[in-house]
């Protein structure tokens, strides 16, 4: 934990309120989410118990299945919601866009809109993960077979799952952590896991304050969990004996069951509207547009190929683990650079770490040349008046936050003041381009933190991978055993 | 003992270079600190040279690569050696200095050469190209995705590192891979023998580095499977003080370091920030103590008073460096202050290390890291003080290490909490406690 999220943390005890730690919000909010609230059958890690969805907060989606146990009735019911999801992908999509013809002369669209899935906290998503894994290998003809909504739906499970393992993406919200990723409460990350609780300390309703929220939100019999577990005594005295009841055949022993987890889940479905309204009303950050459209990309990638393509693989090969992890890599540090540029807020812990500094500029030459070599080079200098506690050696590479093209390094650091001289993103000419160079009197931040440092990498193909892993890995064939996996 | 070091360190050297021309695929050495790695892999080279075999040599930093050309111009004028580089790179003054050395951005330019050296990272960028052998340094601080770039541009190869040092790692979290063989943030050497299990894998049994009061420690706390011994025997390394002590607790730590080869220095137990203005006070003074005092070294090499830049600060945190840094000042000047992952590989006559665990109220698997209390416990010729707050042991055993154990994953061994332990019951015997 860092200092500043530590100091607003014991703020947050202080005030019995949860304290902000950003100021503008950092994830992209569609105007049309799909709010998603898995609940599991206690005991078995991938029996479905409920789900209820929606993209409308009046109009909540219940899905259940009366007997987990009962395989035909959970095939039943991952249809049932493998088509309310591939509706909702469809109809998020919006148009297409051109974008022109890509440098290999392919033609390139990106979809106006995405699917943005909302989950109350990570085990929803974890469930959701597991979910796909165990639909997405089902046949649609043979033995067992299902409906081809059922493996569709895995798919998409399985493709929002692994998206959602990128750094800065979107399209797969929790809520929990994207609350926390603007609010310190004075609770442990353990209970901060929980949703009811953590919107008690962000925004108790009238006449408690943020530990009495917090401590109705953990009474399982006022607030249900938010799941995917849910609560034993309701397990045991509740759901229980209505599914002994469906077993039994007794009549409307099925709505009974559906009636009894549609309480468990209606508080939880409000409480995620409540966490959308209140990460709606943060202004958004600059950056999470192009963040978003990196999605746009992604969605619409897979969208355009998911008709010849075949389940995602149990495993990635050598060659798609160090991809992958190259792509996650390069996309942590961007985001976390963007963060930094677009929210003062996070920019200040950069600066307590010494990593950035901030202050006004004293003295401006934004028409420096250095003429040491054999051309004259543009090289302005600025001296900024700091009191941050600046930990970079001079040489070291910084950029302007504001204009993070703007590259430049710290000539002399001292006393209160920092000489920098701009090497970069200023333009062609022998004079900078406007608006490029701070002027004197203006306030400024430089910092270290940069979003260019991993370039692209090349790697081997599939066909060429080496000794030293393994050689070439056989082509992936989907066959028959793939559907042999259990389902619970 | 029945053989002596040097006929023991010699026996495996030549038994890499016979596995050299006896057609394996790969080779490994893993090295204990100081065992004469880099000697090691000059001689390689120099044996591949002679051979007539064209060779690349994978370091993974740019100083890394700057040791081994000088040493390789050094010991083998006659061995044409290619340096390549990424665009931006200024050839330091020892490169420039060695005729035999050409320096080019590509590899063409070098296709003459009988040894081209790259970092990783600049090897990765070629996407053509082979050489029939190539030797990798320090290779279990490369990540596996890292040679799984690089590795289409060799036949065969050597691995040479030391498996005690820290671990590669990644800015992202991700189980995905956990437990698979190709896993891309495990090491480099690991996955190799993992797809590859017959390969020979070599020891070298002799740390040059470490003094005799030091490898059994390290030894038995790092390496508690494969062990390793000194070079040189109790007696042969002294340090001596030009000034007497004035009986300050620091002096009484630099005595202590001087008579037995370590020092802990013991703060009262406190819990504090990462930066502990006190601990990282006494870890400057002790530095500055220390060279106050006119030390002279002496050892197998003959003798030599230790100035600053033969002493170096270790310390897990950057910002605990930067902390130290400020507080030694111009007294300290020279002085090298640095970070574990900065200090794999180096080598000083006394070192003085702010333990990683001192002040703190808990023990993350960042902290309880084998690795990196090994870097910072071996990197001396002569002593090693370490500054810590009173009340690891107890924090230790409120932290049991409690990772999950996952299928296909090999036990790592060893355990960092163990050899937390190991480290602290021997240092507890050299403890100099701080006035409170």
């Amino acid at each position: 934990m860092s200092a500043l999220t530590a100091l607003a943390r014991l703020e947050a005890v202080a005030a019995r309120r949860a304290r902000p730690l950003a100021t503008v919000r950092h994830c992209h909010l569609s105007a049309t989410p799909l709010v998603v609230i898995p609940l599991r059958l206690a005991g078995e890690a991938g029996a479905p118990l409920a789900v209820m969805l929606g993209g409308a907060r009046d109009e909540p989606v219940l899905l259940a299945v009366p007997q987990p146990r009962n395989r035909d009735l959970r095939f039943a019911f991952a249809a049932e919601l493998g088509k309310v999801l591939l509706e909702y992908v469809e109809a998020s999509r919006g148009v297409a866009e051109d974008l022109g013809p890509s440098k290999d002369g392919e033609d390139r669209v990106r979809y106006t809109g995405a699917p943005q899935l909302v989950l109350p906290n990570t085990g929803g998503v974890a469930f959701l993960r597991l979910l796909g894994r165990s639909t997405r290998f089902r046949r649609t003809e043979g033995e067992h077979a299902v409906e081809p909504a059922v493996p569709a739906l895995g798919r998409w499970l399985t493709w929002f799952a692994e998206r959602r393992d990128r750094p800065g993406s979107s399209l797969t919200l929790a809520l929990t952590e994207a609350l926390r990723l603007h609010w310190a409460t004075g609770q442990s990350s353990v209970e901060d896991a929980n949703l009811a609780a953590l919107l008690g300390w962000i925004d108790p309703p009238d006449g408690l304050d943020g530990p009495a929220a917090a401590t109705i939100a953990e009474d399982p019999a006022r607030t249900p969990p938010a799941g995917p577990a849910t609560d034993p005594k309701f397990d045991n005295d509740v759901l229980a004996p209505a599914i002994a009841a469906f077993d039994e055949g007794a009549d409307g022993a099925g709505e009974r069951v559906r009636e009894a987890l549609r309480t468990q889940l209606a508080p939880t479905w409000e409480l995620c509207w409540r966490a959308l309204d209140l990460l709606a009303a943060l202004p958004e950050g600059a950056s999470v547009a192009g963040r978003w459209e990196r999605d746009r990309d992604a969605f619409t990638h897979f969208h355009q190929t998911f008709a010849e393509g075949v389940p995602q693989a149990r495993r990635d090969s050598a060659v798609g683990a160090a991809r992958r992890l190259h792509r996650l890599e390069r996309a942590q540090e961007s985001y976390e650079a963007q963060r930094a540029f677009d929210d003062p807020l996070v920019m200040a812990e950069y600066r307590l770490e010494g990593l950035a500094f901030g202050g006004t500029v004293t003295e401006a030459d934004p028409e420096r040349l250095d003429e040491s070599g054999k051309r004259p080079k543009l090289r302005p200098r600025l001296r900024v008046a700091t009191e941050d506690p600046l930990r970079l050696e001079p040489g070291a590479t910084v950029c302007d936050a504001a204009r993070p093209k703007v590259k430049g390094k710290i000539v002399e650091y001292g006393a209160g003041e920092v000489l920098v001289e701009l090497t970069g993103g200023l333009g062609k000419k022998l004079t900078p381009e406007p608006g490029t160079v701070p002027e004197a009197g203006a306030r400024v931040v430089f910092t270290s933190v940069t979003e260019g440092s991993f370039g692209p990498a090349r790697f081997p193909e599939h066909e060429e991978t080496p000794w030293t892993h393994g050689g070439p890995p056989a082509e992936y064939v989907p066959d028959a055993r793939d559907a042999g996996e259990a389902w619970s | 003992m029945t053989v002596d070091p040097a006929t023991a360190a010699d026996a495996v050297v030549a038994a890499v270079l016979a596995d050299l021309d006896a057609g394996h695929r790969g080779i490994v050495v893993d090295s204990p600190p100081g065992a004469g790695k880099s000697t090691l892999v000059v001689r390689a080279t120099a044996h591949l040279a002679a051979a007539g075999e064209r060779t690349m040599i994978v370091a993974q930093t740019n100083e890394q690569v700057d040791d081994l050309i000088e040493r390789i111009a050094a010991r083998h004028p006659d061995v044409t050696v290619g340096r390549l580089s990424a665009a931006g790179y200024a050839p330091s003054e020892r490169v420039r200095a060695a005729p035999s050395v050409k320096v080019a951005g590509k590899a063409d330019d070098l296709a003459d050469r009988a040894v081209v050296i790259a970092t990783a990272a600049k090897w990765a960028t070629l996407s053509e190209g082979s050489w029939p052998w190539a030797i990798v340094d320090e290779a279990y601080q490369m990540r596996s995705d890292m040679l799984l770039r690089i590795a289409g541009r060799f036949e065969r190869a050597l691995f040479v590192g030391d498996p005690g040092q820290l671990d590669p790692f990644s800015t992202v979290e991700v189980e995905r891979w956990t437990g698979l063989a190709w896993d891309p943030m495990r090491s480099a050497v690991s996955v190799l023998l993992a797809h590859n299990p017959n390969l020979p894998v070599h020891r070298l049994p002799v740390s040059w580095r470490l003094p005799a009061s030091a490898a059994p420690v390290v030894a038995r706390a790092f390496y508690p499977f494969t062990g390793f011994r000194s070079g040189t025997g109790p007696g042969d390394r002294r340090l001596e003080y030009g000034a007497g002590g004035m009986g300050t607790t620091y002096d009484r730590a630099l005595d202590e370091a001087a008579s037995s080869g370590w020092a802990l220095y013991e703060l009262p137990a406190r819990h504090a920030l990462r930066t502990d203005a006190e601990a990282v006070r006494a870890t400057a003074a002790l530095a500055v103590r220390l060279l106050q005092r006119g030390p002279v070294a002496h050892s197998e090499l003959g003798s030599h008073p230790v100035r600053a830049d033969r002493v170096a600060i270790g310390a897990a945190h950057r910002d605990q460096v930067t902390a130290i840094r400020a507080a030694l000042g111009e007294h300290g000047e020279g002085i090298t202050v640095d970070t574990a992952n900065r200090l794999q590989g180096r080598e000083y006559d006394v070192t003085v290390v702010l333990h990683p665990l001192s002040g703190r109220r808990d023990a993350t698997a960042f902290h309880l890291e084998a690795g990196r209390l090994c870097v910072l416990a071996s990197r001396h010729r002569h002593a090693c003080l370490v500054v810590a707050r009173a009340g690891i042991p107890e924090l230790l055993d409120a932290h049991p290490s409690a990772e999950p154990v996952h299928l296909g994953v090999p036990v790592k061994f060893p355990d960092g909490w163990e050899a937390n332990q190991a480290v602290l019951a021997h240092l507890a015997e050299h403890r100099v406690r701080a006035e409170a």
